[in-house]
């Protein structure tokens, strides 16, 4: 598999390094010199000098015949580009992209990228499960399929009050299963449910959708 | 019309002060105050400082009832980026985007993007101006 690591700093040296040991074709595109430098003699990897940005760096990358292009430098705008330009110029199949900010999962997504990976986000899960902030609880992990069930208490200036549970957003792969009101009344809800002032909800959820559905619930 | 301009340097102030000349409701986004003096002492326009590729800055510039979004800054792939999350995520109907890059342009531009390529316009109109 031909593979296009644009950005050679931590990550893409250390992605790198992992994809050359699974024993990937690897070609890393670095606009800095010594970085560029660092890659083909520490890892004997195949390096090009450039903008990754530019087409001209992409036709001599040989981009038209990547399997997968992952942009992983430090600018998000620039990810966004070179998966852009990988996937409607040189048709990747595949594109994948580092996010710096995860609000821009949603805007990478509809987009067209692929696939994101967000370094915030997955820190933030993490902090969560240690230290359940903004009244959130995580109540089971199931680690091998990446499920997490959690429960969550309605703050009195969530967004989500007043407004039915179909209006909110809530991604396809998270459902709510359970509302308790008041700590007594047990409410399974539909799309019509409406959301009170610390309502305990339940949610089930990808682990990487815990941010999201938190934000959506709590604000 | 009330136009949000992302990018205070030459071309974002000069178009700022032009549309407030002439009446329209204009907010200048830049990454550095410092950049707003190009506006001048009396400039009515609204200011904001951030980065223009942050969905939170462009609804503190008031993109949500934006009429046009201009991306005059000087990175091509900020421009791209910020023009397409006004077009995609906030609705709004008309998007100029500046790309100097010309191989860019012309690929963001066949994605649907309006765009402008002062690298191309500016060597075409030289060589015209050579040839006439």
């Amino acid at each position: 598999m031909y593979t296009i690591v644009v950005g050679g700093g931590k990550v893409g040296y250390y992605l790198t390094k992992s994809l050359l040991e699974e024993g990937h074709e690897v070609l890393v595109i670095e606009k800095d010199p010594r970085k560029c430098d660092r890659v083909i003699d520490e890892l004997g990897a195949n390096a090009l000098l450039g903008d990754g940005c530019e087409a001209s760096t992409m036709t001599e990358a040989g981009m038209g015949r990547a399997d997968v292009v992952i942009a992983v430098t430090g600018d998000d705008e620039d990810n966004l580009v070179v998966c852009q330009v990988a996937k409607h110029k040189f048709n990747v199949p595949r594109t994948i992209a580092r996010i710096n900010n995860p609000k821009n999962e949603k805007i990478f997504r509809k987009l067209g990228i692929d696939v994101t990976v967000s370094s915030t986000e997955v820190i933030l899960s993490q902090i969560e499960q240690v230290i359940p902030a903004q009244s959130l609880v995580h109540l089971l992990t199931l680690r091998s399929v990446g499920v997490s069930f959690i429960e969550l208490e309605i703050p009195p200036d969530s967004p989500a009050i007043g407004r039915p549970l179909r209006e909110l957003g809530i991604p396809d792969d998270c459902i709510l299963p359970l509302v308790i009101r008041e700590g007594k009344e047990a409410i399974i809800p539909y799309g019509s449910t409406v959301l009170q002032p610390r309502d305990q909800v339940i949610a089930v959820t990808y682990e990487t959708g815990v941010g999201t559905i938190r934000r959506i619930l709590c604000g | 019309m009330r136009v949000v301009i992302l990018g205070c340097g030459r071309v974002g102030a000069y178009l700022a002060r032009m549309l407030v000349a002439e009446g329209h409701q204009v907010t200048v986004i830049d990454k550095n105050s410092a950049a707003f003096t190009r506006l001048g002492p009396d400039f009515p326009g609204n200011l904001v400082v951030g980065t223009g590729i942050d969905e939170d800055v462009l609804r503190r510039a008031g993109i949500e009832q934006a009429d046009a979004f201009v991306a005059v800054t000087n990175g091509d792939n900020t421009n791209v980026m910020a023009a397409q999350v006004a077009r995609e995520i906030f609705g709004i109907p008309r998007v100029i985007c500046r790309i100097y890059d010309p191989l860019r342009e012309e690929i963001y531009r066949s994605l649907g993007l309006e765009t402008i390529c002062p690298t191309l316009w500016g060597a075409n109109r030289i060589k015209e101006m050579l040839e006439g």
